[in-house]
């Protein structure tokens, strides 16, 4: 089965050409987009921008002493302690015609480092999982598609659930839920780092139906993704934590305090 | 010249490919016409002896490919439309070209229900009448897409 799944990847490779140019029209238009506008929308965005990263640093400020009071308190329960994980910011090359399959082309490929199964996310949240790598471009299963499940937990109570994809663009449903579970309306998915796929905490979806109809076996729950799937054009693809071991030692700590003074 | 001409072949179905691939607003997605199919069905008419079912499944092997679809279901599916047309091209090279229109979009129709029927098989889709728009589409693509590749053949001459 492995070197099938190769042989897809060499195919992949070798049809990638076509995609980048199937997507030179789109891409001009969005260039051209991109340089024809004025001046004062310019200034006006510029300023947003610059207020955002106020707000902004000022998050990180607190959150780079919460990570380290995080981490202190980890090791001090001899929990292991969380290292930052590898980005790489991707750009979205095709979306599938195909109305059978939720699944975008990016352009990372093998050459970069991509590799089978690597999670995806947007500004907002999970958006996929990476399905084919080819040399240059890859393509990725998003979270609606129908064959494509996440192991998720509710933030609030940390209740643990499956977001199924059920083909609709902004619609998951979560199979074999209690109707004694706890779940409401708006609550919010976050991925719970089961399955070893997707790393932890990261927002998947909120929920946007709960029917606890006495009559079926389960409640039918159901939630809206927060990744925009439908406008998605700029992707991160996220390489999975060092492996950690069960017990911290001194030495984790002090090399996690030193790289955090490198990065300062 | 022969080799000039097979070059012109396949660079119109290059070109079909890169059609039903290229990115569209999601309301005009439903609607996109099968390319492929359009090009394909005209070459098939016009020289069976040069396009046939084995190019048919190529294109689609390559539309799978393309479409990140489970391999070989495109394919089978377009093999499967293309021979249909390939066995009674004489009969339909006769017909006007809206009735060729009509049984085009027939041809269509079966090659949306043969990918569906495949998908079902695999996975648990559910059946939507929007994957039958693309149909209406092809109609009406037919004629200037047969007025513009017969054009294309008489000028170079493709035998």
């Amino acid at each position: 089965m492995n070197s099938f799944e190769s042989v897809r990847g060499y195919l992949q490779s070798m049809v990638s050409p076509l995609q980048y140019l199937a997507t030179t029209p789109k891409q001009a238009i969005d260039w051209a987009v991109e340089n024809l506008v004025t001046r004062r929308q310019l200034i006006e965005e510029n300023q947003g921008f610059k207020t955002n990263e106020l707000l902004y640093q000022e998050q990180l400020m607190q959150l780079r002493m919460l990570k380290k009071e995080n981490s202190r308190l980890r090791s001090l329960l001899a929990s292991p302690v969380r290292a930052d994980a590898k980005k790489m910011v991707a750009e979205i090359l095709s979306v599938d015609s195909d109305p059978y399959s939720h699944q975008v082309v990016i352009n990372r490929g093998a050459n970069d480092g991509v590799f089978e199964g690597q999670a995806v996310i947007d500004d907002q949240g999970i958006v996929g999982q990476v399905l084919h790598v080819g040399t240059i471009s890859s393509r990725i299963l998003l979270i609606t598609d129908v064959t494509h499940a996440v192991p998720v937990r509710i933030s609030r109570n940390g209740i643990r659930l499956v977001a199924n994809g059920t083909g609709t663009i902004d619609r998951l449903t979560h199979n074999h839920v209690p109707h004694s579970t706890d779940v409401k309306v708006g609550d919010e998915l976050v991925t719970s780092g089961l399955g070893g796929k997707y790393p932890e905490g990261y927002p998947v979806a909120k929920v946007s139906a709960v029917k606890q109809d006495e009559s079926h076996p389960f409640a039918q729950v159901q939630s809206e993704p927060v990744a925009r799937i439908n406008r998605l054009r700029y992707l991160l693809l996220l390489w999975p934590e060092q492996p950690t071991k069960i017990f911290s030692s001194k030495d984790d700590l002090a090399a996690l305090e030193e790289s955090n003074n490198v990065g300062t | 010249m022969s080799a000039h001409n097979g070059i012109i072949i396949i660079f119109s179905l290059l070109v079909a490919l890169m059609a039903s691939i290229m990115p569209m607003p999601i309301s005009a997605d439903a609607f996109r016409p099968d390319w492929v199919l359009v090009v394909l069905l005209y070459w098939c008419l016009a020289l069976p002896t040069k396009v046939n079912v084995i190019t048919a499944w190529i294109m689609g092997f390559l539309l799978d490919v393309l479409l990140g679809s489970v391999l070989g279901l495109h394919a089978a599916a377009m093999a499967l439309s293309v021979y249909i047309i390939a066995g009674n091209f004489q009969k339909i090279r006769n017909f006007s070209v809206w009735q060729q229109a009509l049984i085009v979009g027939v041809i269509s129709a079966l090659y949306h229900l043969l990918v569906f029927w495949f998908q079902r098989f695999l996975t648990d889709v559910v059946f939507l009448p929007s994957y039958l728009y693309p149909v209406i589409t092809t109609i009406i693509l037919w004629p200037w897409a047969f007025l513009l590749l017969r054009k294309i053949r008489r000028h170079f001459k493709i035998k």
